[in-house]
């Protein structure tokens, strides 16, 4: 949403900036402000503020249960001499490769369908339906079916002539798998919000490309693509920041093993902070992560030029 | 306009990464101060007192139910209400409680996170307890009393104890031709694998029919395993490995609280290896296939002959294997049959608001009373012989021989304690990787642990 509010705010520079002196007089603001005060009140209490108490926090060694002490960038320094930590880092953005760029293609593949061939209600709902799965009832079902003694998809492979696999239990498997379970219940999602951004787009100016004698696959590349830039910006971003913090499946199904495979930045922090009482460094992980996603975003939308449109 | 929209952006990923951590951020200062040595003033008469009481075994929940309502009958003002959750669930809960001043009064605890608790300030010393009442620590079975007490504090009576064994598939050792005579005298040792490495091949079949002792044998396409075992064991190795590589005469430490582990042993690195190998001939179910569902979930649909697990398991397969089995002993190593002991006991929490009536049920959790209530369920053994006794007719009654765990518990040096210490979470996070790394055949055992052994072993510097 962040995103979208910033898209808007730069696609309208025309909008000229009321007076500084005025702007809080105006009755419009007024009541813009009354109207957003309610999510303003949550957002503070439950995000704003416990964030930037996990600013301070990742400057203690609280470790949950006694008064926490204040030891400045220790937590930081110890980080960065981290291997566990340097191994998540890597074990993420492995993570991130093997999620967005097929996640995003399929989800674009998928809307084009749902746009071109079908007004289906019912197909549409079909599609996201692995999305409106709770993410553990999704790790549980995938445990299940993957599992290489009594899964289904072994069960298949076997009668295929195909050797057993164990997609959770090895390392060069675990990471792949959980990346499919999360694509199978994302893509969905992705698919209706490239979807929305599709519809948007006036039918005029397919007219026009027709009229020019442009070919489907030119249609799509010339006129499709960039008209969709501005969502396809949001969902990038937003399923980036997203896959960065991957953790339910992975809760479920490989606990970050085997081998530290599938320990992923996230599950590394839950696991310093609730099971080896290292909140303070944990939140100090937090702090890097969060650091992290902002230059990620800030790089994206700078290379895919959010905030502006081709309409 | 797009300074504003950056901020606000900015904050929500900084909220949304850190909204787990700051959602938890309880006040830090809260640590309870409960003096645990003076003994609170009773309730007034009348007035009835709820202990919140956790444990995690939904097995033993009606026994202890049965315990809690009679102890409830004899004292009126005194509400004992149980809370039973999953092992992962519960000590999140636990944990997060304590945080939170939400944690129950009384809660079972474990062996390998009460030193933890203990080190943080969440429990209550019950020694001054235990003395004041001249509580009798001596009718407790071994070393059990022993577990919990540390520098001349206490934190917990003993409840129940375990041991290991081998369970088998009785169709799985028919086909083979092997006896349970033989099971039950199988050797081992870490040069030849003894007759248990003999077994353990000869019970398991590939696809085309041919055992482990034949040439064709083909590791890649088993259909019933010799042995399966429950994971790579992390630092304990309890079910998986410790009843092995305690018969070669290595133990995890050299005394309770010792603050240095033995990983590097080469009779440790030996065994491990000696697991990884067989894992790779097809005699023992690889790691990766266990990993997922768990070894007794798959010993229970029949692709394994023989299972190590520990005696808190037999109710589990009483009720979901599909074939006959019965428990044998342990392989005899060089030094004679191991199994570790393991016990639990009830903890209070230093948060209690009612230490007395907390005391009151931990005490009567650990007597001969509820012991002998507990037996009578046949889901545990409890602390206690009289307990065990009613037990071992309650397991008789279904049917099931269960001797081979007493046998264990009660043979002369026939176990090893559980390896109580400091920094247990750490060492599980710093032993769980290397473990499976060696299972899965990724590092050679004699490499690998060592150099974890100094990371562990750096943890007490």
């Amino acid at each position: 949403m962040s995103v979208q509010s910033q898209a808007v705010g730069r696609s309208s520079p025309s909008n000229a900036r009321p007076r500084r002196g005025r702007r809080w007089l105006n009755g419009e603001s007024l009541t813009a402000l009354f109207f957003i005060l309610p999510s303003l009140i949550g957002f503070t209490v439950f995000y704003a503020v416990p964030a930037i108490r996990g600013l301070w926090i990742s400057f203690t060694n609280w470790d949950l249960l006694r008064p926490a002490k204040f030891i400045g960038i220790e937590n930081y320094i110890k980080l960065a001499q981290d291997k566990e930590f340097w191994n998540a880092l890597y074990v993420t953005v492995y993570y991130v490769l093997l999620n967005i760029p097929l996640q995003t293609v399929l989800a674009m593949i998928i809307a084009v369908m749902m746009y071109r061939l079908t007004k289906s209600m019912l197909i549409r709902a079909l599609i996201i339906l692995p999305w409106l799965m709770p993410p553990v009832v999704v790790g549980l079902i995938w445990l299940w079916l993957l599992d290489p003694n009594i899964g289904i998809i072994n069960v298949a492979l076997k009668a295929l002539g195909l050797p057993m696999i164990a997609f959770l239990g090895l390392p060069q498997w675990a990471m792949p798998s959980v990346a499919m379970i999360n694509i199978w219940e994302y893509v969905g999602y992705t698919a209706l919000l490239i979807f929305a951004g599709l519809q948007s787009i006036p039918g005029s100016v397919y007219e026009a490309a027709s009229i020019d004698g442009a070919s489907e696959s030119q249609t799509f590349w010339k006129v499709t693509v960039p008209l969709l830039r501005p969502v396809l910006v949001f969902v990038i971003v937003t399923s980036v920041i997203g896959s960065f913090q991957v953790f339910d499946v992975i809760a479920i199904t490989t606990k970050g093993g085997p081998v530290n495979a599938t320990k992923v930045l996230n599950w590394y922090i839950y696991e310093q902070a609730f099971s080896r009482f290292n909140m303070g460094y944990a939140t100090a992980i937090s702090i890097v992560l969060f650091a992290i996603l902002i230059f990620v975003s800030m790089m994206q939308m700078r290379l895919m030029r959010a905030g502006e449109s081709d309409m | 306009m797009k300074k504003v929209s950056l901020v606000v952006t900015l904050l929500l990923i900084l909220s949304t990464v850190l909204s787990a951590c700051g959602g938890a951020a309880a006040p830090a200062a809260q640590a309870p101060a409960a003096d645990a040595g003076a003994a609170a003033p009773a309730a007034p008469s009348g007035e009835v007192v709820t202990i919140e009481y956790a444990l995690w075994d939904a097995n033993q929940l009606p026994a202890y139910q049965a315990c809690a309502d009679a102890f409830m009958a004899a004292n009126p003002n005194i509400k004992v209400n149980i809370t039973q959750s999953g092992w992962n669930d519960y000590w999140n809960t636990i944990q997060t409680g304590m945080v939170a001043g939400t944690a129950p009064d009384v809660f079972t605890d474990h062996l390998a996170k009460y030193p933890e608790f203990a080190a943080k300030e969440q429990l209550v010393d019950i020694q001054p307890y235990v003395d004041a009442d001249g509580v009798d620590l001596g009718v407790y079975l071994g070393q059990l009393a022993d577990l919990w007490a540390r520098d001349g504090k206490r934190f917990g009576l003993p409840k129940d104890w375990d041991t290991i064994a081998i369970v088998y598939n009785q169709n799985a050792l028919d086909a083979a031709g092997v006896t349970l005579d033989e099971l039950n005298n199988a050797t081992w040792d870490l040069e030849t694998g003894g007759t248990f490495q003999e077994l353990i091949a000869k019970l398991s079949v590939d696809e085309n029919g041919n055992n482990g002792l034949s040439p064709d044998f083909d590791p890649t396409k088993v259909k019933q395993y010799g042995l399966i075992i429950n994971g790579a064991g992390e630092g304990y190795g309890q079910t998986e490995w410790s009843w092995l590589a305690a018969t070669t005469g290595w133990r995890h430490i050299d005394e309770l609280y010792a603050t240095k582990y033995n990983y590097d042993d080469p009779r440790f690195t030996g065994t491990i290896q000696w697991y990884a190998d067989n894992m790779k001939k097809g005699f023992i179910m690889p790691l990766e296939q266990v990993s997922s569902l768990g070894g007794s979930a798959a010993f229970n649909s029949g692709l394994g002959a023989l299972h190590s697990n520990g005696s808190w398991m037999i109710g589990d397969f009483v009720n979901n294997a599909t074939f006959p089995f019965g428990f044998a002993r342990l392989p005899q190593g060089p030094e004679g049959r191991k199994s570790m002991f393991n016990g639990l006991a009830d903890s209070i929490w230093v948060g209690t608001k009612h230490p007395a009536e907390a005391w009151q049920w931990v005490k009567y959790a650990a007597s001969k009373e509820c012991a002998d209530k507990v037996g009578e369920f046949g889901v545990v053994f409890p602390a206690q012989q009289s307990g065990v006794d009613k037990a071992l007719a309650a397991y008789a009654a279904k049917g099931v021989d269960v001797s081979a765990f007493t046998l264990q518990a009660t043979e002369p040096d026939g176990t090893f304690l559980f390896p109580v210490t400091d920094h247990a979470s750490e060492i599980s996070a710093i032993m769980g990787p290397v473990m499976q790394s060696v299972m899965l055949g990724e590092s050679e055992a004699a490499v690998a642990l060592p150099a974890a052994n100094e990371e562990v072993n750096a943890l007490f510097k």
